[in-house]
């Protein structure tokens, strides 16, 4: 069984996303180990990308300033190893095709197995691309992360039957960032992935809200907050790990 | 010769875009699988190319220039003739009439010197479409007089400050736009890249060039050309202008880049020259990248061509040696745009002048007997205020 798994068994998760090197690794470390402390159930590790076409302004705005710090994915990686030393709960991380493809993709999956990366998200991978990349997560035990959209329509059984770890729900047309309100009809969709699937569903984009979140968590079995985190970081900066860690206190026992 | 299969040509193209876009797509290649081959759509399209464009769009034997370099005998295809003064009409003509027949009401579009965007509003005004076109705000100053042409024409044009502001940020901010607004909206993408199966439908619908080459140029020298050199950025007029000669193999094939300040220099966008494989904006091919896959801030006078990658299928066409694609400055661009004003009274587009910069390089090295086709893809009086201060005049517009 996947690792990410565990972070389900105890109950509805809360999945924070943070991108690593905003404003720096440091300030990213700090903040992962108070999501932890806060009870989160899995992190999602942005490695930042130039040109991050399925990001909303907020997320856009501290992959600019990730990258104008001087963060590398070889130094994401010797953040990850350094959290392992004490951080247990499963790490995915989210990046672009061409951050994977570029570092060479069995180079970059062999070495999230090598220090303790448990999944990864591609947005601009869709199911029909995924073939380059799939078998080589499955070799080293990463699980490529499915995404559903609410265009997915008809697609969405074929997306769940092949999906590993757990399965990313994008609750809102659009892009990254929040929402005051989620109108797509969420209860149609976790119920055609139920049928084809028994891997947990967690849903993500637009929430902010321990009301939003506890909501989209009773459709599926987590909810995953991005922007509002990230505004967090562009707020109060090297500041920002105990305002996080206070941020996702409420979110988890909201949906406790 | 037709390599594509499943949106591929070899190894590039794909389909690299958000789940949220796939249906959107999926829908786009069943409705033009569906048109594409309708005599209704192509009589209306024909129409419009014919009547509304003025197509077909002359082939000129430049007399004068053959004389002075001296080698091959040139023509020019004349793609600023076109209404709009560029070779984007053609496919924005071909896009915004299956968009209609999709029953989409609202077209997007990026820009980057503008041509795009005002032949895409310019088909919205005429088929009653809605139309907001995204172009960088550093290519709003560049080109001003378009951003006022495409509000003229009744477009919204939202200036995109992301990034490097120019045509790439363009392209990501409507493709991000495409996933907030699908139902009545059609993204009318305006070069051969992007997903799938953008590159082969905006390369059918500029293919019209290559048609006509073939044919005016059989009627006034009853043989094929020796080359055919266009300009590439993403390259939708090079491709237009190479489909019909890739199967004849004495045509020799030539996509001229835009090479900035130098190759050697950061300040380049000659993607074949200088960049990798790598997987962006909905395609596999090759882009100007750094070692971690960051897209490189791409440069070039000509904002047209001031884009960090290439369509799949001139990967391809690079990849099999089909086609050359050669880097021309900045500097030789300049030279050659105000050279085919003096010597034939055409002011080309600053990016087909990428093209002619080659040709002056090429032709004298060619027989007399030999004929090189130039493709003028687009007017160049949106390029002269910036020319001018390329040269140390400050005019205004």
């Amino acid at each position: 069984m996947s690792n990410i798994a565990s972070a389900f068994a105890s109950g509805k998760a809360f999945i924070p996303f943070i991108t690593c090197g905003d404003p720096d690794l440091e300030t990213t470390a700090a903040c992962v180990r108070a999501c932890v402390a806060n009870g989160a159930g899995l992190i999602e590790l942005g490695i930042p990308f130039s040109d991050p076409t399925a990001e909303g302004p907020v997320i856009q705005a501290a992959n600019l300033r990730a990258l104008t710090g001087g963060v590398t994915t070889d130094r994401i990686f010797g953040l990850v190893r350094d959290l392992r030393r004490d951080v247990a709960v499963p790490m995915v991380f989210m990046t672009y095709a061409n951050v994977v493809f570029s570092y060479g993709v069995e180079r970059f999956i062999s070495t999230c197995r090598d220090i303790g990366i448990d999944g990864l998200i591609l947005p601009d991978l869709p199911f029909e691309e995924k073939g380059e990349f799939l078998p080589l997560c499955r070799q080293y035990g990463v699980d490529l992360i499915s995404l559903v959209a609410p265009t997915s329509a008809d697609r969405i059984a074929m997306i769940a039957r092949e999906a590993e770890g757990f399965l990313y729900i994008v609750s809102s047309l659009g892009v990254t960032g929040t929402r005051s309100e989620i109108t797509t009809d969420l209860a149609s969709i976790v119920k055609v992935v139920r049928a084809n699937t028994s891997i947990p569903c967690a849903i993500g984009f637009g929430i902010s809200t321990p009301e939003q979140a506890a909501k989209m968590a009773s459709y599926s079995d987590g909810a995953i907050v991005g922007s509002a985190i990230i505004k967090l970081l562009a707020q109060y900066g090297k500041d920002a790990p105990e305002h996080v860690g206070a941020y996702v206190r409420t979110m988890t026992e909201a949906l406790s | 010769m037709n390599a594509m299969s499943n949106g591929r040509f070899g190894i590039h193209g794909g389909q690299y875009i958000p789940e949220t876009l796939m249906n959107a797509v999926i829908e786009l290649e069943a409705a033009y699988n569906r048109y594409k081959n309708d005599p209704d759509f192509n009589r209306e399209l024909t129409y419009l190319f014919n009547e509304y464009a003025g197509r077909p769009s002359r082939l000129y034997y430049a007399e004068k220039m053959t004389r002075d370099l001296g080698g091959a005998k040139i023509y020019l295809k004349r793609e600023d003739l076109n209404h709009t003064g560029a070779h984007k009409i053609n496919n924005v003509l071909g896009q915004a009439l299956l968009a209609k027949k999709m029953g989409k009401t609202r077209l997007i579009a990026e820009t980057g010197a503008g041509q795009h965007g005002v032949a895409t509003a310019t088909a919205a005004a005429l088929m009653g479409m809605q139309c907001v076109v995204f172009m960088g705000e550093e290519d709003t100053k560049r080109q001003a007089l378009n951003v006022y042409r495409m509000r003229l024409l009744g477009a919204e044009v939202v200036p995109v400050t992301t990034g490097t502001a120019t045509l790439k940020d363009a392209v990501s901010e409507a493709m991000r736009e495409w996933t907030r607004r699908i139902d009545d909206t059609h993204y009318c993408l305006g070069s051969v890249m992007g997903p799938h199966p953008f590159p082969t439908i905006v390369r059918d619908f500029q293919a019209v060039i290559s048609r006509e080459i073939k044919q005016q140029l059989m009627e006034k020298e009853g043989r094929l050309p020796d080359a055919v050199i266009a300009c590439v950025g993403g390259g939708s007029n090079a491709i237009g202008s190479f489909y019909h000669f890739i199967p004849e193999k004495s045509v020799r094939l030539i996509g001229c880049e835009a090479a900035g300040r130098g190759v050697d220099t950061f300040e380049t966008a000659a993607t074949i020259a200088t960049g990798r494989l790598g997987i962006f904006h909905g395609m596999k091919s090759y882009f100007c990248q750094d070692e971690y896959g960051q897209i490189a801030p791409v440069y070039s006078i000509s904002a047209g061509l001031d884009y960090p990658g290439v369509g799949p299928e001139h990967a391809w066409l690079h990849d099999t040696g089909r086609a050359e694609y050669v880097p021309i400055t900045d500097d030789e661009a300049v030279d050659a745009f105000e050279y085919l004003a003096r010597t034939e009274g055409i002011i080309p587009a600053i990016e087909s002048a990428h093209a002619v910069a080659y040709a002056q390089k090429l032709a004298p090295t060619m027989g007399k007997d030999q004929i090189v086709v130039i493709t003028i893809s687009g007017r160049g009086d949106k390029d002269c205020a910036a020319i001018a201060r390329y040269r140390g005049e400050d005019i205004h517009e």
